[in-house]
Parts: C-alpha cells; sequence; structure tokens
C-alpha cells in the first residue's frame, strides 16, 4: 500500500531506495546530504529486505564500491554533494566506460571549492558534460519536490538498467532539506540472486563451468576497438536522447516568454509565472526533468507555437542556459538569470528579471 | 610404445591448471607475475571453488590478469580494487573474492582503500606483488623502493630524506584487528612457490569459514627488467637486499600477530 508521510527529501530518496528493492548502498557523510545514510542507518534494511548500507572511508571508495557491486548485477547506489561528488568523477568515469548500471545521487551545494552548504545548481556542467573524463552521459534526473526525490529513485534504477548506464539524480541542498508531503510508492522486493542472472547476463557473479568468464572493464588498449565501443555508447546515448526525455509544462499554451528552471529554481520560478500572469505577462515554464536527455525538441516546438523568448533561471551563472541556446538555436532570445554561491532567487527576483526580459 | 599409448589420463602426474589459458602472458620472462597467477588457479581449482570466484585486477603489471585467469573479474581503477572486492562481498557474501595489486596500487595510490577494507575486516583475499618499482610505467619509484635504490624518477638513488621510507605496509596492515592472516612469500625457487601456495590456500579456507577477517598475502617479487638485471641476477640481488628490509614469513595467524622482527 502506497503510505502519505512528511518527510525531508533527502530521507524520502533513502526510504524510496528501500522500497524500490536497491541491493546496497555505500556512502560518506557530506552536507546537505547526511541525512540519507542516517536514515538508511537507522532504518537497518538489512534486517528486512537484506539491503546493505556501509560508511565508506571516502567518496572514492564509495563510487568504486558501487562499482563492484554493480558489475555483479546488483542495485547498487551512492549519494553526496557537490565536493564529494567531483572525488568520485574518477569512477563515474570507469563505471560509464564498464557500462554499469547505477545510482549515483548529488545534492548540490554552492562552489566551487569547499564552498557553502546552501543549495546551489553549479554542477549542471559537470553532470551533463562529463565531468570524469572520455566521451560518456549520465542519464539526469532532476527532482523539484520530495515526491519526485522519492518516485526518480526508482525511475533512475529503471533508466540504468534498462540502459546499462549510470544515472544521476541531480538534486540540490533546498530539494534535500525540506520537508513536503510525500506518497510512498509499495515496496518491490529485492531481486533473487536467479533473477539478477536473468537480467544481467553480464555480470560477474562467479564462471559456471562450461560458459564464458565475464569480465568487467573499461580497458580497451587496441584504437579501433576503443572507438567501436564509443560509437556503440553514442549509438545508445542517441537512443536514450528520442526516448527518455522528460519534462513538465506550465501555462505554456498562449505564453510568449517561457522560463526554463529545474529543481528549486522551478520552484521559485513557478510563483514568479503566477505573478506575471497576475501583471498581464504570457509567461510559462518548461521543467526539464531529465537534464540529460534535455527537452530540446520541447524548446524548438515552443518556438514553433510562436514562444519569443526563453530565460533560463539557475542557481549558477548560466549553465543549462547553454543547452537553451543550443535548443533555440537562434529561433528565440534566450537569457540566464541567477544567483549564485548558494542564494535562492526569491519568485519577484524572477518577475523583475522577467519583466526585463520580456521588453 | 606409441605417444598415444603414453597420453592417457592414468598416465598424467601433472597438468596446466584449465583456470590459465593459454595466451602468452604480458609479463616479462623471469618476473613472478606468472609464478603467482599460476598458483593462485592451481589452488582456486584444487579447492574446487572457481565457479564462486570473483577477481580484481589492479591497475600495474597485471591490469590484464584478467585476460589470463579463466574466472569471472572486474578491473579496477588504479589503487581501487579493495573498495571493488568490498562492494562485490557484501552483496555475495558466499562467494569468495580476491584482489591482485601492485605496489603502487596497494600502497601508494591505494592506502586508504587498502588500509580501510583492512580495517572493516572484508572477508577476502588480498594479494600484494611487492616488486618495488613501477613496471608497467617504466621503472618509477615506488612507495616500495628500496633506500638508495635507482629508478626513473630516483634516478640518484632514492634519497629517504626527500623521498620517505620504503614503507612496510604489510607489517602496518597486520596491526589491524580485523585482519586474520598476514604474511609475506616469495617465488623465486620451487621451495618457496610451494610455501606460497600453501599460503593461498590457507587464505581461502579461512575465506570459505565466512567470518570476518581479511587475508593478506605479499609477495616479494624481481623486476629483472625495472632493476636492470638477468632474472637469475635479479632473483639473488633479491635474496641479498630485498629480504633484508621485507623479511619473508608469516606475520599474523588467525588475528594474533606472530614473531616478526621488522615488528619487535
Amino acid at each position: 500500500m502506497s503510505e502519505l508521510r512528511l518527510m525531508k527529501g533527502n530521507e524520502a530518496l533513502a526510504e524510496a531506495a528501500i522500497r524500490a528493492g536497491v541491493d546496497a548502498y555505500y556512502g560518506y557523510p557530506i552536507t546537505p546530504q547526511s541525512e540519507v545514510m542516517e536514515y538508511l542507518m537507522k532504518a537497518n534494511p538489512e534486517k528486512t529486505t537484506g539491503m546493505v548500507v556501509l560508511q565508506a572511508e571516502s567518496e572514492v571508495a564509495s563510487i568504486n564500491m558501487v562499482y563492484g557491486a554493480a558489475g555483479a548485477g546488483k542495485m547498487a547506489m551512492t549519494s553526496s554533494s557537490s565536493p564529494g561528488v567531483s572525488l568520485m568523477q574518477e569512477g563515474i568515469s570507469y563505471i560509464a566506460g564498464a557500462e554499469l548500471p547505477c545510482v549515483v545521487v548529488n545534492v548540490v551545494r554552492g562552489g566551487p571549492g569547499l564552498g557553502t552548504i546552501q543549495p546551489s545548481q553549479a554542477d549542471y556542467f559537470q553532470t551533463v558534460k562529463g565531468g570524469g573524463h572520455g566521451d560518456y552521459k549520465l542519464i539526469t534526473l532532476a527532482p523539484a519536490s520530495v515526491q519526485e526525490m522519492a518516485d526518480f529513485m526508482k525511475l533512475a534504477f529503471d533508466l540504468a538498467f534498462k540502459y546499462r548506464n549510470p544515472a544521476m539524480i541531480l538534486s540540490d541542498g533546498a530539494i534535500g532539506q525540506m520537508m513536503e508531503k510525500v506518497e510512498l510508492f509499495d515496496p518491490v522486493p529485492r531481486r533473487t540472486d536467479e533473477k539478477v542472472a536473468e537480467q544481467c547476463p553480464w555480470a560477474t557473479t562467479g564462471r559456471k563451468r562450461g560458459t564464458q568468464k565475464r569480465v568487467i572493464t573499461s580497458l580497451r588498449l587496441v584504437a579501433s576497438v576503443q572507438e567501436e565501443f564509443n560509437i556503440k555508447l553514442q549509438n545508445k546515448y542517441k537512443e536514450i536522447q528520442e526516448k527518455e526525455v522528460r519534462s513538465e509544462m506550465l501555462q505554456c499554451d498562449d505564453a510568449e516568454f517561457v522560463i526554463v528552471a529545474y529543481g528549486s529554481s522551478a520552484r521559485t520560478s513557478m510563483k514568479a509565472v503566477q505573478i506575471a500572469r497576475e501583471h498581464g505577462l504570457k509567461v510559462g515554464l518548461l521543467r526539464p526533468q531529465t537534464l540529460w536527455p534535455f527537452p530540446s525538441k520541447q524548446i524548438e516546438t515552443l518556438i514553433n507555437n510562436g514562444v519569443k523568448g526563453f530565460l533560463s533561471v539557475e542557481m549558477s551563472a548560466g549553465q543549462m542556459v547553454e543547452d537553451v541556446k543550443l535548443a533555440a538555436n537562434g529561433g528565440a532570445k534566450v537569457e540566464h538569470y541567477g544567483r549564485m554561491g548558494g542564494v535562492i532567487a526569491s519568485p519577484s527576483d524572477i518577475y523583475e528579471a522577467l519583466k526585463k526580459f520580456a521588453k | 610404445m606409441e605417444l598415444e599409448d603414453i597420453i592417457k589420463d592414468e598416465n598424467i602426474v601433472f597438468k596446466k591448471t584449465k583456470l590459465l589459458n593459454d595466451k602468452p602472458l604480458s609479463y616479462c620472462p623471469g618476473c613472478g607475475h606468472g609464478t603467482v597467477h599460476r598458483i593462485l588457479m592451481e589452488t582456486i581449482e584444487e579447492l574446487g571453488i572457481d565457479e564462486e570466484t570473483i577477481g580484481i585486477a589492479p591497475v600495474g603489471c597485471a591490469v590484464m590478469a584478467y585476460e589470463f585467469m579463466e574466472i569471472d573479474m572486474q578491473e579496477a581503477a588504479h589503487g581501487r580494487a579493495p573498495a571493488l572486492a568490498t562492494g562485490i562481498k557484501r552483496v555475495y557474501p558466499n562467494k569468495y573474492v580476491f584482489t591482485y595489486q601492485g605496489d603502487g596500487d596497494l600502497a601508494a595510490i591505494g592506502t586508504a582503500e587498502t588500509m580501510h577494507c583492512c580495517n572493516r575486516g572484508e572477508n577476502i583475499l588480498i594479494i600484494f606483488i611487492n616488486n618495488g618499482i613501477y613496471g608497467m610505467t617504466g621503472g618509477q619509484m615506488a612507495p616500495t623502493t628500496l633506500e638508495g635504490a635507482k629508478t626513473s624518477t630516483s634516478p640518484y638513488g632514492r634519497d629517504v630524506s626527500t623521498m620517505g621510507y620504503p614503507i612496510r605496509i604489510t607489517e602496518l596492515i597486520a596491526q589491524l584487528p580485523a585482519v586474520r592472516y598476514v604474511t609475506r612469500q616469495s617465488v623465486h625457487t620451487p621451495a618457496a612457490v610451494r610455501k606460497a601456495k600453501a599460503a593461498i590456500r590457507k587464505a581461502f579456507e579461512y575465506q570459505s569459514e565466512g567470518k570476518q577477517g581479511t587475508c593478506f598475502i605479499e609477495f616479494l617479487s624481481n623486476c629483472n627488467s625495472g632493476w636492470k638485471m638477468t632474472p637469475a641476477q635479479a632473483n639473488k640481488w633479491m635474496e641479498e637486499n630485498t629480504f633484508k628490509y621485507y623479511v619473508p614469513g608469516d606475520i599474523k595467524d588467525n588475528f594474533k600477530l606472530l614473531k616478526n622482527p621488522i615488528i619487535e
């Protein structure tokens, strides 16, 4: 039975992990997401579902523990915040190179460096443009509510396993810390070892005699072999781009101007849209739920429907705005408005920016 | 008597383990890696645990270990093998897991992962090949390079005042209470190979008991190409120099520290 609760975003995500039948969580504490591991440790799912929860010695170790468990076909995840996720980039690149399904959660805080512990969206580039080395992509989900913190946990694993690709939940300190009503989905039992074997014929679970050994690696020493693999990856990414874009539109039907915003910025922008409408501005909101794949087609469609401009509202110096510009491809005016370093733009700030933009 | 009459199952007194394939090893002739690969795979076959074993390859000379070992394996980023092993063992506590790491991988870049894996007492086997040099990248200084030894990044000899001392990480690991078995072996003579193989067997037998407790086996090896010696010269040099600083023998067994000249 689904269940209604008042929870923090981080707690909802942790509870959803247990309910989604996750096999292992490996992590290292960092503000503002420590509640994820704290919740899991307290819930002690090892006694109920059998889910492993382990506090590692670092984020470097955490992501590599995820690599190991994912390489053995298990549903493995980790969570962290910006500085910790920077440490994980090596492991994420290897996971992408070994095509392993797993989920990494980033509850973003302000940077660069040790930065602040307040919410930020300045890790957009790191997440959707690479972060680690090599040509790879992370399926990136951007929750804008505590409800989506829970729901995206399951979705992220579904997509990760469907495409044998790491998935990132790119949240922020506000979504992680705020409390909201959340409807928790019914628990799904953890997969049995037989089910894992059936679902993951590539997983290293011990070579059965008379069968081929399985190797999980990202090493391809011969250039032509590496290129062939890269082409395969790019084809996979193309398929994901075609099939897995998710976004929400609010009051876009008659909009002349559209705010593009995700996560916390989308929440404040919703209010800004309301204020703008009250003042007679025809404004809508496009809220990407997947940042990669990015809803480029949706932007094209809005331009065809007569939208004159897009204002990308982000808690950063302007990162997603580049993807909005690429999608608009000169067909509409595109600008950025944002606050940085852990400061959240208020709805009235956004409305003022919108007024200037719409002139 | 024809050859076919001789080649019969009942006449076979020795054959190569099926768990090593026929690909030419990527190691230099005379290096210890090949022998350790062999006795490791032989032991897994003799114990009949090949269907339940997952190995982790490092970055270093043994980066391609999975090309030769006919069991399920994962390739780790440099130094991260113990983290991968932890990840696997925690979700498959009944399977056998080992890492295979060199001195740079285990005692430099992966020190944190190694120490903490051992400190948690992960019920795995760590195999540590110590040849006192970075072989794969062409002979640079390793954390275990002996004082005064010349390498391409210590061309005037390792100066401990600026480069630090060669690290006896095996002795450090032996101090951790969750570590069950620590031994230092070599494979440079037939007698040493037999002892080394017995150590591997013991480690897997401990692992089969399903208790917490990491097993850690260091193998001293020559790196004849890196040391710029013939294999025979390199083994002699190893006996005369390496063995004095890294003393072979058991250091800890069943959680109990044994008599060890370095620790004392």
